[in-house]
């Protein structure tokens, strides 16, 4: 399927009161492709994964799932979402429902499976995720990167169209970090699309197939990883990577 | 070798003077108990005026003789509370809602809602009991004998005193309900949309469960307070209630104990509730 792009972002801009937060960004994500965000704090990379996923209305331009517009006030944000798999930084996990009860939500309410369905594909994904034998817990009894893997066991159950990644390991312990990463990569492993706002630059350069960079709610550059990350071209991308590699952090 | 004798010595030594410390503790709080509540029951038993406050209030000839009939009618006052406290949180979470939608179409509702919390919680209960007690059978009799057009209004004073306790505890409860709604985090929200669950299947199972849980002890806290302002309901005539009666009892006779009875029934469950409340606070917090 080499035909329209999975996700078609066009001129898209967003401002809470007098800030503006993204000033136009274009940019597609074909099939089967990771596209990683990077870019500091306050650039505008989780509005972006919002405004994608609907939980943020834009201001202007259109966002096209599928070919479809999906920003058109008369299409059903349910519909659309149900199509897309979000994992927030904070994982977000509902306290009130153990682990299994968490990603079966969704499946239930939202897809209108039956509840034995329902079950059986909840438990699989969280096998899948290393999560076997905690499906009665509650999710505050897990650790930082249980409760992330969880998140997307919870985001890819329901087999969605596209993930959005919203800096999942910022959360973390750096020690956790790497089996949020495995899961991810386990993603890209079978091909899934992906848009992943991320701190981890190694990880973008290993997982992403391209690299945007976005800079005051501008994407700045884009491109390969290995062009992005280690040749710039933007001298605010190469300012960017600079005050990383000082840190220690690329 | 002698090293490690030295330290299982030093740890031994140290065991023994936490154990000396801690008995220490107990004896000087036991001590201090009985002198400070031994000194205050001295000094109330042989004060002159105690053999009247005894006749009075705590005579066990009375005592025995009102108990049975005081706990009789205080079930009616259990019935009511638990009647009263089912229709309170219906009421309380209904309102709630109400108040924190953002539909447009919802806005004169929302309106009533704002009305109805601020004016109920101003009212006095008592005044409120007095107000529908009284008020309603009033209107059910208006107009000449049995052509009122409002004459299926209720006019049972329990039922009557129920409505009353209802409107003004479902104010209350309301805004105990929002602080909740409130609390819950709105990634919450965010995450219940992300997952493909529709605006009010978010509230329903996301929302509503974490809101709830999170305002118990609150609830729990109006519902001791509901529980004793039951009483109030004898005002408007309400027989066979736990302060009604006690009330007669002491009249007939001067003697105050019956209500003593009655006030004892109370407290057999409003401190068990107040426990309950004080465990849930300790949990939520470990």
């Amino acid at each position: 399927m080499s035909g329209a792009p999975v996700i078609a972002i066009e001129g898209v801009t967003k401002a809470f009161g007098d800030r503006e937060v993204l000033k136009g960004i274009d940019l597609e994500i074909a099939e089967h492709e990771a596209v990683a965000l990077i870019g500091a704090s306050g650039s505008g990379k989780s509005t972006l994964l919002r405004c994608i996923d609907l939980l943020v209305d834009i201001d202007d331009g259109d966002i096209l799932l599928d070919g479809e517009v999906v920003t058109d006030p008369s299409i059903s944000a349910v519909a659309v979402r149900r199509k897309l798999g979000f994992v927030f930084q904070a994982y977000n996990l509902f306290p009130h429902l153990n682990v299994l009860d968490n990603v079966t939500l969704g499946l239930s309410k939202g897809t209108g499976m039956s509840a034995a369905e329902a079950d059986e594909s909840a438990r699989k994904m969280l096998a899948r995720f290393g999560l076997e034998g905690r499906e009665k817990e509650s999710s505050s009894n897990l650790s930082g990167g249980q409760q992330q893997r969880v998140a997307i066991a919870r985001a890819f159950a329901a087999r969605p169209r596209a993930m959005l990644l919203d800096e999942v390991t910022s959360a973390l312990d750096p020690e956790l970090v790497g089996e949020v990463l495995r899961a991810v990569r386990d993603l890209k492993e079978e091909g899934v699309t992906m848009l992943i706002a991320t701190h981890e630059m190694s990880f973008a350069r290993e997982v992403a197939d391209r690299v945007g960079f976005l800079h005051e709610g501008r994407l700045a550059e884009v491109g390969p990883p290995e062009q992005v990350l280690e040749s710039p071209r933007d001298p605010n991308t190469q300012k960017f990577l600079r005050r990383l590699l000082e840190a220690g952090r690329a | 070798m002698e090293a490690n004798a030295a330290k299982a010595d030093r740890r031994a030594e140290r065991a023994a003077a936490r154990r000396r410390r801690d008995r220490r503790g107990i004896a000087i709080a036991a001590l201090s108990t009985i002198v400070v509540i031994g000194g205050l029951a001295a000094l109330v038993l042989t004060s002159a005026g105690w053999p009247a406050v005894r006749e009075t209030f705590f005579n066990a000839t009375v005592f025995k003789e009102s108990f049975p009939d005081v706990a009789k009618a205080f079930w009616l006052d259990i019935r009511v509370f638990m009647v009263v406290e089912v229709a309170v949180l219906a009421l309380g979470l209904i309102v709630a809602l109400v108040r924190t939608s953002v539909s447009p179409a919802m806005f004169p509702v929302r309106l009533l809602a704002i009305v109805y919390t601020d004016i109920f919680r101003g009212i006095p209960t008592i005044l409120l009991v007095y107000l529908v007690g009284f008020g309603i059978p009033a209107l059910a009799n208006s107009g000449a004998e049995g052509s009122s057009s409002l004459s299926w209004l209720p006019t049972e004073p329990v039922v009557l005193g129920a409505i009353a306790l209802t409107l003004s505890y479902g104010a209350y409860v309301s805004e105990v309900y929002r602080a909740g709604l409130r609390s819950v985090h709105p990634g919450q929200r965010d995450a219940a949309l992300a997952v493909g669950l529709t605006e009010r299947q978010a509230m329903r199972h996301v929302v509503i469960p974490q809101a709830v849980r999170n305002v118990g002890p609150p609830l729990l806290n109006d519902f001791i307070s509901l529980q004793k302002d039951v009483a109030l309901i004898s005002i408007i005539g309400v027989t066979g209630e736990a302060f009604q009666v006690a009330q007669i009892q002491a009249s007939s006779g001067f003697n105050y104990t019956p209500l003593l009875c009655a006030a004892l029934l109370y407290l057999a469950v409003t401190i068990p509730l107040a426990r309950m409340l004080d465990r849930w606070d300790r949990g939520r917090v470990r």
